[in-house]
């Protein structure tokens, strides 16, 4: 089967975010973009399932700038055959990422979508869910593990209070959680060999989709900031405040 | 406008993320329910019992037993034709759910929302809580999911909601659910408790934790938290885990043994009304969000604390 690995490119996880003094964002300017790390676990896992002779072809997919080229190299580089950049300068929504999955895979018919379960940047946590209405397809969302058994995928899927396991009927959509699995890092001859991997670019136009923005960002402000606490000097005078505030057995 | 909150329940009982739903959805307007489960009798009747509720609306199916959102969806979607808004607290069942009724609806959701500031206007969480977004819809029906952390529980009882049977829907036949692992635990819940012991990477093992982080919380009555790497080192379940990819905790008092503090640990626990660290490594990050610090070994400074409490 094909599977179809949607990846996003987003400020990296180890950047502090500054909130532009305007109001109007996150200054992205000149700092450090990476794959969404939930993506990552989404790529290592259509990978291992290729690895075991469950898939035959990978297709990296992103919606989003021209730069987003890197983040599909990088899958290139890790493992995935082909990639399509749907590029536009919007900031697409996850429900228009959605529906351009959709006549994505509409058109290149994969047995699983394997998404992360959120970006880091919006941390909306929909798109996998969305993907799977508009295609009518099962969701499996969080999950710790991936089974590929016949005509179903088992998903174990981490939920409040503890796992569950659900059995999905193929084409079936997954989004991934921290756990499922540890990312490879890509080797020198595999990046090399990424660049002459295909790339093809295409417009959300093409298939149809107006990204115009539903949810209209009237102002991104800093969180309030936590007044500055006390270092204590030792257990008897932490014991002491503690119980000032009433916090006792 | 008429809302629809998500009654969030483990099959006998509702559970607290939906009252904090609830105070979100009553600022928007009339608030109805549903209950969607099957044998829900008993948990419909505890959440017609909520202050403020209007119209319970009931499905009872075998197809509903195990929040399997390919079943659920198409019924919430259909009760949507005459409602105005669906709320669902952001739990890991509503963040299933939500989104998958909202492209059924063709609208975009509004994720995690912390405040409603208008009709239509709502602050939520970006970047691990590192920024704070007001963001307007323009879709003619609201999905939101609520964190319920930022709002009130609405009380459990005074209200007195009609109840009614809905028909909709069925199974969708494409998904099943085969079994569930539920950590067991006889303390409180982490996302409602007062007070949560919260461990890191910094105790090396599993039998650590258990020597030196049980013993406080035991003491203090409190839940316990864990940092995702002391998860990821296998010390505790995952359903432990605090931060932006675990659970978004807001208690009375957040203990941090242990944990130096990255922006996605604090990004699920930074709302505590009092955070206590104790860390040996003075510049640990968590220091600029404790309230009360503590530069120690934890190993020596937690069995004394225990002891001393």
């Amino acid at each position: 089967m094909k599977i179809l690995v949607p990846v996003k490119r987003v400020l990296d996880y180890n950047v502090k975010p500054r909130v532009k003094a305007d109001g109007t964002g996150v200054d992205l300017a000149n700092v450090k973009m990476s794959m969404n790390p939930f993506d990552e676990i989404a790529v290592e896992e259509a990978i291992r399932l290729k690895e075991k002779g469950v898939a035959t072809e990978i297709v990296a997919v992103s919606v989003g700038p021209a730069k987003a080229q890197e983040t599909l190299r990088t899958a290139l580089a890790m493992g995935a055959d082909r990639a399509i950049l749907v590029q536009t300068d919007d900031e697409a929504e996850p429900l228009a990422i959605a529906k351009i999955l959709k006549a994505i895979a509409d058109a290149e018919t994969p047995g699983l979508v394997i998404l992360g379960k959120q970006a880091i940047d919006g941390d909306n946590n929909q798109t996998g869910q969305m993907l799977a209405a508009l295609t009518g397809w099962a969701q499996g969302t969080f999950a710790s593990a991936v089974n590929v058994e016949g005509d179903h995928v088992s998903v174990t899927r981490e939920v409040d209070g503890g796992l569950e396991t659900v059995k999905l009927k193929l084409p079936a959509i997954v989004t991934t959680d921290l756990r499922l699995n540890e990312p490879r890092y890509a080797s020198l001859p595999n990046i090399m060999k990424a660049k002459s991997k295909p790339l093809d670019t295409k417009a959300p136009a093409d298939y149809g989709v107006d990204t115009a923005p539903r949810v209209k960002t009237v102002k991104v402000s800093e969180p309030p900031v936590r007044q500055a606490g006390i270092k204590v000097a030792d257990v008897d005078e932490l014991v002491a405040k503690l119980k000032a505030m009433g916090v006792h057995s | 406008m008429k809302t629809l909150v998500w009654v969030e329940h483990d099959g006998s009982a509702v559970k607290d993320a939906t009252l904090a739903a609830v105070t979100a959805a009553s600022k928007l307007g009339e608030v109805h329910l549903l209950v969607a489960g099957e044998g829900v009798d008993g948990v419909a009747k505890e959440a017609a019992q909520i202050a403020g509720v209007g119209k319970v609306h009931v499905a009872d199916s075998a197809a509903f037993g195990h929040n399997l959102p390919e079943n659920i969806a198409p019924l919430v979607a259909d009760l949507m034709g005459s409602h105005d808004a669906f709320v669902v607290p952001a739990t890991t069942t509503g963040k299933n759910i939500a989104p998958r009724v909202a492209a059924l609806l063709d609208v975009m959701q509004i994720s995690e929302i912390l405040s409603v500031e208008g009709p239509k206007t709502f602050t939520r969480p970006i970047y691990a809580g590192n920024a704070i977004a007001t963001v307007e819809s323009s879709d003619a029906k609201l999905v939101l999911t609520v964190r319920g952390t930022a709002f009130e529980k609405a009380a459990a009882t005074g209200g007195s909601g009609a109840i009614e049977a809905v028909s909709a829907g069925g199974d969708a036949g494409i998904s099943s659910f085969v079994g569930a692992e539920i950590a067991k635990q006889d303390r409180p819940e982490l996302t409602s408790a007062k007070i949560i012991v919260s461990g890191g990477r910094a105790l090396g093992s599993s039998e650590k934790y258990q020597e030196v982080i049980v013993p406080l919380a035991d003491k203090l009555g409190a839940a316990l938290g864990a940092s995702r790497a002391a998860v990821d080192a296998g010390y505790v379940p995952n359903d432990y885990q605090v931060g932006q990819t675990g659970k978004i905790v807001a208690p009375e008092v957040y203990f941090a043994i242990g944990i130096s503090g990255a922006i996605q640990h604090l990004a699920g626990m930074k709302d505590s009304k009092t955070i206590v660290a104790i860390n040996k490594d003075e510049d640990a990050p968590i220091f600029q969000v404790a309230d009360l610090g503590l530069v120690a070994d934890l190993f020596s400074a937690v069995p004394e604390l225990t002891g001393k409490i």
